[in-house]
């Protein structure tokens, strides 16, 4: 689970993490507020306000129609209002949000970090993460902060260190001094930088986290060591134990089809295509997407009914399903274990009857236990659809009625 | 390090669980392990008991319950051990079934944190055991035992064994090979969880090593490295045909498709990259997952012309 910039600070301050300080508003007006605010508090002049959206590049992003930048320095209380006033209700796109962006409701008005004074500011990188690979959480770290960390792998993987963490002792002082070493940092902005990333750290876990993004880390003109921006993404798995975090979800962020179907628990992901598809089974579900691309088809869903699929959850998979106007056809491929497929044919009849008149043809395969009664009650009720047994004979059932 | 030692393969006659295991369920007397574990039972599975905290000294479908898996493996010599526990008391089961002297571990639990595992797969790496899953259905070998929740019925004995990151996509599997003629050595549901205690690697070096599998079906799904680990060591060391397939030719990139583990990271987990290396290691790879039984056929007739 994503969310916005500003809640990942507050969650970072509260473990000790060294941030850049900043107020969210959801009006000009409040923003100029949040400034005045802010100015009081951290004395700062000058402030940055930032488009709050869940996708990078804001800072060369553009309000649709607009030059107004997702992120812009405001150097009086004025700027401040004509900024937000551009940003918010606008319609942000970046690199990250594709060509029809991200409609902006709230703005994070921060303090200027980049003041001048007794040493030159540098930015870094840093992110934690799990390597799959290893089976431990690693601590991805640059000199080469404030570009995409993935350009700087490419061009110059040298400056990228890697630090594994032992799940067992957690991070060790000795790394957090070797990364602020690494780094080039001495005297305080050292210290500071170890505090930064023990802290971090225990914030990455403390959260069960899956994916923390610092950049950049800033070494400030008076050697502090702050996050200047911060992505954070929590483990789905972890928030069984944060009930917390799960009220950060922001759902205007998704697509509302999957925020409905999640309501129902479905494992529903949009695609673009005009076939859609109901699968138990994630790998199945998969499956289904590539045989639809090969039978002339694109997938118009990933749609994963779990393993206690029955009438209820087959219908309201339909209606998901049907909620897209691209979709052309339907594939039900249920390969029955625990999950009995005359019950889900029953599930199919009764969908077809509680919807009405579904106005696009249905496939229906259904494998494994009670297969033969479900292809029955499917045969004898006189709907139409079309039911097949082997995968292959769905398959080709979905080129038949595409043609 | 291999986590798994050498008496394990004389000790039993097929890969990982056999007639001759005997199997404990933790979570024993909850709905999921009920069930489940009665189905083990009508399988033929010799379960000799369970464990939940608190209700040991009961017994359960007839068979007495531990409060501890070292009670089980002190009292009812338990040497396999099959986790229903909830997701966020799962990884904890497995560190207890590893501390406890378990030598197979089958976690079928869905949903456990990230983090979690990672402790817990650390932890075991000092074990002398085997971790199998999580968010798998288990593993299968037909006619000697079932220590999952895999639908028996559409399996077969035979000799082909099954690598597989997904449920449902192993039961497609085995029945076109079983509606083919081929019946199943072993089937092996890995999981589709980022953190899994045996890849995709290690899994198929165990059928590889087995005198009683001739061929291999090995499916994988985007995401992470281990098919490709997996196509390389075969290609070094593989001594039998094997059959592949990745799920998700079609799924977009930095979308979770379903399994925690199932996401496009880069260029490099993509399903035509790793298909692509499959195919440069010598596996014969199916683009539909339609074809899995009919390309073993043919590569069998391939390998005994």
């Amino acid at each position: 689970m994503n969310i916005h910039e500003y809640q990942a600070k507050e969650i970072l301050k509260k473990y000790g993490v060294a941030i850049q300080e900043g107020i969210v508003a959801e009006s000009a007006d409040g923003a100029v507020d949040a400034a005045k605010k802010l100015q009081e508090q951290t004395g700062t002049s000058w402030v940055v306000v930032k488009a709050q959206i869940h996708a990078g590049g804001r800072g060369k992003g553009k309000i649709t129609g607009t030059e107004q930048r997702g992120v812009a320095l405001a150097k009086s209380l004025d700027d401040v209002k004509t900024i937000s006033a551009n940003l918010i209700g606008g319609t942000l796109v970046t690199i990250q949000t594709g060509e029809a962006g991200k409609k902006v409701s709230k703005v994070l008005v921060a303090q200027d970090v980049y003041y001048p004074g007794a040493s030159p500011t540098k930015e870094f990188y840093m992110s934690i993460l799990l390597d799959r690979k290893e089976g431990k959480n690693v601590i991805i770290y640059s000199t080469e902060g404030g570009m995409d960390i993935e350009d700087v792998a490419h061009n110059t993987p040298e400056l990228i260190h890697k630090e594994h963490i032992d799940p067992a002792i957690g991070l060790q002082p000795f790394q957090a001094r070797k990364i602020a070493f690494n780094l080039g940092l001495t005297g305080e902005a050292n210290k500071q930088m170890v505090k930064f990333v023990s802290n971090l750290y225990k914030a990455y876990i403390g959260t069960d986290s899956g994916m923390f993004e610092i950049n950049p880390v800033l070494k400030t003109s008076d050697d502090k060591i702050i996050a200047v921006d911060a992505k954070v993404n929590f483990d789905d798995n972890g928030l069984i134990r944060h009930a917390d975090q799960l009220a950060l979800r922001d759902t205007s962020e998704e697509d509302p089809t999957e925020v409905e179907a999640g309501e129902s628990n479905l494992n529903y992901v949009k695609l673009d295509g005009n076939v859609g598809c109901m699968v138990n089974g994630a790998g199945l579900a998969m499956a289904t997407m590539d045989i639809i691309k090969l039978s002339g088809g694109d997938p118009a869903n990933f749609l994963d009914v779990g393993g206690s699929a029955n009438a209820k959850t087959v219908e309201a998979g339909f209606r998901i399903i049907l909620k897209d106007p691209n979709v052309k056809a339907i594939l039900i491929n249920i390969f029955g274990g625990i999950v009995r497929c005359d019950r889900v044919a029953q599930g199919v009849v009764d969908a077809y009857q509680n919807i009405g008149n579904i106005p696009v043809p249905i496939i229906v395969r259904l494998q494994g236990t009670n297969a033969v009664e479900a292809k029955k009650l499917i045969d004898e009720s006189g709907l139409k659809v079309f039911s097949a047994i082997t995968l292959q004979e769905a398959a080709d059932l979905v080129t038949q009625v595409l043609n | 390090m291999p986590l798994i030692c050498g008496k394990i393969y004389n000790t039993y006659m097929s890969v990982l669980v056999g007639k001759n295991s005997k199997v404990i369920v933790q979570g024993f007397t909850g709905s999921e392990g009920s069930f489940h574990a009665e189905q083990m039972i009508a399988y033929g599975t010799n379960v000799v008991g369970g464990v939940t905290p608190g209700k040991g000294g009961t017994m359960h479908l007839d068979r007495p319950v531990f409060n501890t898996v070292r009670d089980a493996v002190v009292k009812a010599d338990a040497d396999v051990s099959i986790i229903f526990v909830p997701p966020a008391f799962a990884a904890d089961a497995i560190m207890e079934a590893a501390d406890a002297g378990i030598k197979v571990i089958v976690c079928i639990t869905e949903g456990i944190p990230v983090n979690d595992m990672v402790v817990a797969k650390n932890y075991i790496a000092t074990k002398d055991c085997r971790l199998i899953g999580p968010n798998c259905p288990g593993v299968m070998t037909p006619g000697g035992a079932k220590v999952g929740i895999m639908p028996g019925f559409i399996f077969k004995e035979g000799r082909i064994g099954i690598v597989s990151k997904s449920g449902t996509l192993t039961y497609e599997a085995v029945d076109q090979l079983t509606k083919a003629g081929l019946g199943q050595s072993t089937a092996i549901g890995i999981g589709g969880d980022p953190i899994i205690g045996t890849s995709t690697k290690e899994a198929v070096e165990l059928l590889m090593n087995d005198p009683d599998t001739d061929a291999i079906i090995m499916i994988g799904e985007i995401g992470g490295t281990m098919e490709a680990d997996a196509a390389y060591w075969i290609k070094e060391h593989g001594t039998k045909p094997v059959v592949g397939f990745i799920a998700g030719q079609t799924a977009p990139a930095g979308r979770r498709m379903g399994h925690a583990g199932a996401i496009v990271g880069g260029a490099d987990d993509t399903a035509a990259a790793k298909m692509k290396i499959m195919r440069e290691c010598g596996i014969h790879v199916v683009e539909s997952p339609a074809q899995l039984g009919a390309m073993m056929v043919k590569a069998l007739e391939k390998t005994i012309a």
